[in-house]
């Protein structure tokens, strides 16, 4: 089966790709590009693991092709610091102790980021739906919720 | 995951070339989510040679209101751009709490409405929505496009009517009956991200200032091989004034017409007793929403 050549935009770089048809994005996002930022937990569109933005929107990169990427605008949790400036949510999981194996945390990061630049003034509750398609297995998420919270009430 | 290519034609007449080369059931598959086939792929449930991306062509993307016709809602509409279409938001109420129920955020903002649907899960959680508002299915292939009612749609948990060659173009929403309101509630262990143990949508239509019922849709999911209307329930609801003891009989009558199975998930006891108690609990939404509280 011919390899499919794919361009889009990663972390506002254009970049192009050669992928298997069958290939996963978050596959080609870890092995083709090295961007190994973005997790395999499941495989199967549970844990939020692997989550990216496309176009702005969190989604599973597990459950999309990377032929599917074509032309798209694709941002991982290498995107989100602006050079050494780190994200205030990267900042205030770090603050606030909102992770323990950090395995899940780059998914978790994603999502608010997503979540909190179409919401910023979310309540709890919206939080906690907010990234109900994100596992952790150590933290309990109470310190993740306050660390999103936090970001959202200092307006950022 | 097993090998397959990959396509993606940008118009109809390209998408019928590709659908004209189909002889065997399962040979392509249409990928819009991916949010299901993929994991189905990578777990042998379904091994297509072909996997067609039908995102590119503009009239998978139809969300649009015709007057007399109702509303188009194309394969590839994804359940955040439906929930957040306002005409959905005011008057498909039981459409918009579907989209926010299937799954996360995460498969909400790639997976469709018509995705749900053509997957044919048992539990789908669009699926007694559309029931309810009367949805017909359009499906599309190089011998040309056909309408079947959704009722009519489904033949076995991930079975429907759809031949090798055709897709499903979009569903269309019927103008909703004057009066009316319909909802959607299931029950899951969790608060997010669990499959329905059972769902049950209704929607009510009363008479002008009243509580007189002029027509009721109820449909079941996850309580048979393919979700169910309950129209035992739905005809003696109709043409009645609306009491507690009525909604209470109508929630009863309901089981009836549900036939499901005890797995993981629940018993048949237990998924009987959740039908009545969640077309009981729907039933008093659509009043609440029609400001005729019991």
């Amino acid at each position: 089966m011919p390899k499919i050549r794919v361009s889009f935009i990663v972390n506002q770089e254009p970049v192009e790709i050669l992928a298997e048809p069958w290939q996963t994005l978050m596959d080609a996002l870890r092995e083709n590009l090295r961007l190994t930022g973005t997790k395999e937990g499941c495989g199967n569109g549970n844990c939020g693991a692997c989550t990216v933005m496309l176009n702005g929107k969190a989604i599973d990169s597990c459950c999309m092709l990377a032929a599917e990427a074509e032309g798209q605008n694709v941002t991982t949790v290498e995107g989100l610091a602006n050079g050494e400036q780190l994200d205030p949510l990267q900042q205030a999981f770090i603050d606030f102790g909102a992770l323990q194996c950090g395995f899940c945390t780059p998914g978790f990061l994603v999502s608010a980021r997503a979540f909190l630049n179409e919401n910023p003034n979310p309540s709890e509750q919206d939080i906690r739906f907010a990234i109900a398609g994100n596992l952790c297995r150590c933290t309990g998420y109470d310190k993740i919720v306050r660390a999103i919270q936090h970001v959202a009430d200092s307006g950022h | 995951m097993k090998a397959f290519s990959f396509t993606a034609p940008t118009t109809i007449k390209e998408m019928n070339e590709i659908l004209a080369n189909v002889t065997t059931p399962g040979e392509i598959h249409p990928i819009v989510g991916g949010t299901d086939l993929i994991e189905q792929v990578k777990t042998g449930r379904r091994s297509p040679s072909i996997v067609m991306d039908i995102k590119q062509i503009p009239e998978m993307n139809r969300l649009e209101w015709v007057s007399g016709e109702g509303l188009h809602l194309g394969a590839a509409v994804s359940c955040t751009d439906t929930a957040a279409f306002p005409l959905v938001q005011e008057s498909y109420e039981s459409i918009k709490e579907s989209c926010g129920l299937i799954g996360s955020v995460q498969i909400q903002n790639r997976a469709s409405i018509v995705g749900n649907i053509a997957n044919s899960a048992p539990s789908a959680d669009s699926v007694p929505s559309g029931l309810v508002h009367e949805a017909s299915v359009v499906l599309i292939g190089p011998s040309g496009t056909r309408t079947i009612p959704l009722e009519d749609f489904f033949t076995g948990p991930g079975r429907n009517v759809s031949k090798p060659n055709e897709v499903v173009l979009e569903i269309i929403l019927p103008p909703p009956p004057n009066n009316s309101s319909s909802h959607y509630l299931r029950f899951i262990p969790r608060n997010e991200m669990d499959i329905a143990v059972a769902g049950v949508a209704t929607l009510l239509s009363l008479a002008p200032g009243s509580r007189t019922c002029t027509k009721a849709r109820i449909a079941l999911a996850s309580v048979g091989p393919i979700p169910v209307r309950a129209k035992a329930a739905e005809t003696f609801l109709e043409g009645k004034d609306l009491t507690n003891d009525i909604i209470e009989k109508a929630a009863e009558t309901a089981v009836e017409s549900a036939s499901p199975i005890t797995d993981v998930r629940g018993s048949i006891e237990y998924r009987k007793n959740l039908v009545k108690v969640l077309t009981e609990n729907t039933l008093r939404m659509c009043l609440n929403s029609l400001n005729q509280n019991l």
